[in-house]
């Protein structure tokens, strides 16, 4: 671990400690987890403490985990991911934030935080359906208008459920269930853990 | 007395300043902006639930197809984010490669942009010259890869082949005749480095030519000066990174922060904005055209001597050269799981962030130790720049949206996704 991320690392335990679900440094990244009743406390504190002092939200995106590892994964299903960075200390955090509900998924809106959050929570909840209550404009963002569904969580399927063609008849644009039949090409294999061992290739 | 209300016009998605399909619902009271309410997803392709059905490497090609302005960086995000999760290193000259691709992209992107930023403000010329030297840029795409845009150079693990020796040459036509023709080879009668070479000299020059054009060109700045303020405070609680960043005067550069690559072996200055307004921005990217010229001559330099390896000898990422393949049983199974079932990439989640000619392009993976990628999230600069429309053109007059519009850099491709 670099001298960096030590100190970033002991920071945020100092800070945070007794706020954080989970708390792991891989690949030179720290992670936290936090849950939905300290988030917003935790993100503010991650703004505004001089001694972590993230001014920029980089990303915020949604993550459907049911299928992980072949559907192995026993947590909760919806998570919600936020990068952020620190111009002033340069370093680094990813913070995620589990919904607790997994039929109705909801995470609190940071965006009274980083107004930069705004359109990234927006596509978290028009893509896996997430909610952000506190958010003032959540509308769906990337689909098309009066579109059903969220396209991104494990269970919509690649191909969609609706096709969109020009009907001659009527004049004008119509949608019908999809015609094309569901083809992949390379099958998804997840190996034992030794395979493929890349360090000893 | 008539009940005065606002007028809401709707701007594109079919306008000549919207930059592709942008479409913007704007509120206004006489001329001035109240309210922009910008709706994006026209070009939405769901690139990121493609490349969960897809094995790790055959996802780069859609890497080029999200900012179609500067491929090759988008590609070096993905890449470096695989490379990371595996844990491989990337041999040195591929490195070198790669840095100077990224800022022969960086040129182009940056032409396209004041290009069209001039078009929408009102000055046609610089296109034209724009894409005179574009259309070398992209020829030296095409020597290393074949495609002109689309390149698909960088894989995990180095670039796709070394650098070639010869260059596309233009071929007699009725509309160039045989001194015409000799005039216009002559830079390609040598290697890709002989040509890049000889555009590095070129170059400068060029840049100066433009500014002529613009920089003190009263219209232009009529158009730019004031427009637009961001102060540094806003724009990083806005997200902003890349150009929209520095020309706040927030000194902040990927290349020189968190250094990836040989960038921290490499001279080069990041120009900082004072004033954080549309004409800033415009001069950090005129200057950054510079600092990338520099930086690609000090990349030709090291090429030139130092031959190597481009890309990894794990064959557990890429592919054994064809000659082994060919009589080794080893590297011939090796080929074979490649193309039929690709990288295992080990379990983890890892963000590779470069610094793009936009801002920062970062990619989120989340692998479960399939072949595939679990969750591949895009962060594209352009994405938050776009979000600040609203806080950008309220106020401003109408004509002033566009230079908004052209001041952000926006490509759909990056913001769709």
């Amino acid at each position: 671990m670099s001298a960096k991320l030590e100190v970033l690392s002991q920071n945020l335990q100092k800070h945070l400690g007794d706020r954080l679900d989970s708390f792991q440094v891989v690949l030179g990244e720290i992670t936290i987890d936090v849950a939905p009743a300290d988030y917003v406390y935790v993100m503010r504190m991650l703004r505004d403490e001089p001694d972590l002092r993230f001014e920029e939200l980089m990303d915020l995106c949604g993550v459907d985990y049911s299928a992980y590892a072949d559907g192995e994964w026993a947590g909760k299903r919806f998570a919600a991911v936020s990068h952020l960075l620190s111009v002033s200390n340069n370093w680094r955090v990813r913070v995620r934030c589990f919904a607790p509900d997994d039929a109705f998924p909801s995470v609190p809106s940071i965006v009274s935080i980083w107004s930069s959050v705004g359109w990234f929570e927006r596509e978290a909840f028009d893509l896996y359906g997430i909610v952000f209550p506190g958010h003032p404009d959540l509308r769906r963002i990337l689909t098309d208008y009066g579109f059903i569904g969220h396209p991104f969580r494990k269970d919509f399927p690649i191909y969609g459920y609706v096709e969109m063609r020009y009907d001659p008849e009527q004049q004008r644009v119509v949608y019908q269930p999809v015609t094309i039949e569901p083809r992949e090409v390379t099958p998804r294999i997840v190996r034992e853990e030794s395979y493929g061992d890349v360090e000893n290739g | 007395m008539a009940d005065i209300q606002n007028y809401t016009l709707n701007f594109g998605p079919q306008h000549p300043a919207a930059h592709g399909v942008l479409r913007m619902v704007l509120e206004l009271d006489g001329e001035v902006v109240v309210r922009a309410d910008p709706h994006i997803g026209m070009l939405h392709r769901a690139t990121e639930k493609l490349a969960e059905t897809k094995t790790w490497v055959q996802s780069v090609p859609y890497m080029d197809r999200l900012d179609y302005m500067s491929m090759m960086c988008n590609e070096h995000a993905y890449c470096m984010a695989i490379e990371k999760m595996l844990g491989i290193d990337v041999p040195i000259r591929a490195q070198y490669i790669r840095v100077m691709f990224d800022e022969v992209t960086r040129i182009l992107n940056h032409l396209m942009f004041v290009g069209s930023h001039g078009l929408d403000v009102g000055a046609m010329t610089m296109m034209l010259y724009g894409c005179r030297e574009r259309e070398d840029l992209m020829d030296c795409y095409e020597a290393v890869s074949g495609a002109r845009w689309h390149a698909a150079y960088y894989r995990p693990g180095g670039v796709y082949r070394d650098l070639p020796d010869s260059m596309p040459q233009y071929k007699a036509s009725k509309w160039k005749n045989a001194a015409e023709l000799k005039r216009i080879n002559e830079a390609r009668s040598g290697s890709l480095l002989d040509f890049l070479d000889d555009f590095t000299n070129r170059f400068p020059k060029l840049v100066d030519e433009y500014e002529t054009l613009l920089t003190d060109n009263r219209i232009w700045k009529q158009r730019l000066v004031d427009v637009g303020v961001v102060s540094s405070e806003r724009a990083m609680q806005l997200g902003f990174s890349g150009p929209m960043l520095r020309g706040s005067g927030v000194a902040w550069d990927l290349r020189k922060k968190q250094p990836y690559e040989v960038y921290d072996r490499i001279d080069f200055d990041i120009p900082v904005g004072v004033g954080g307004d549309c004409y800033a921005r415009y001069l950090v990217r005129i200057e950054e055209m510079r600092q990338a010229n520099r930086i690609i001559k000090q990349c030709i330099d090291w090429l030139r001597v130092n031959p190597g390896p481009v890309i990894t000898d794990n064959f557990k990422v890429a592919s054994p050269p064809r000659t082994s393949m060919k009589s080794n049983m080893e590297e011939l199974i090796h080929h074979f799981k490649l193309c039929t079932e690709g990288i295992h990439v080990p379990e983890g989640q890892v963000y590779s962030a470069v610094e793009h000619p936009k801002g920062e392009f970062g990619i989120y993976a989340i692998s479960d130790g399939a072949n595939k990628p679990y969750r591949l999230k895009i962060r594209s600069s352009a994405f938050a720049h776009l979000s600040a429309m609203d806080e950008l053109t309220r106020g401003h007059m109408i004509a002033d949206v566009v230079t908004m519009v052209g001041t952000i850099d926006i490509v759909f491709g990056e913001i769709d996704r």
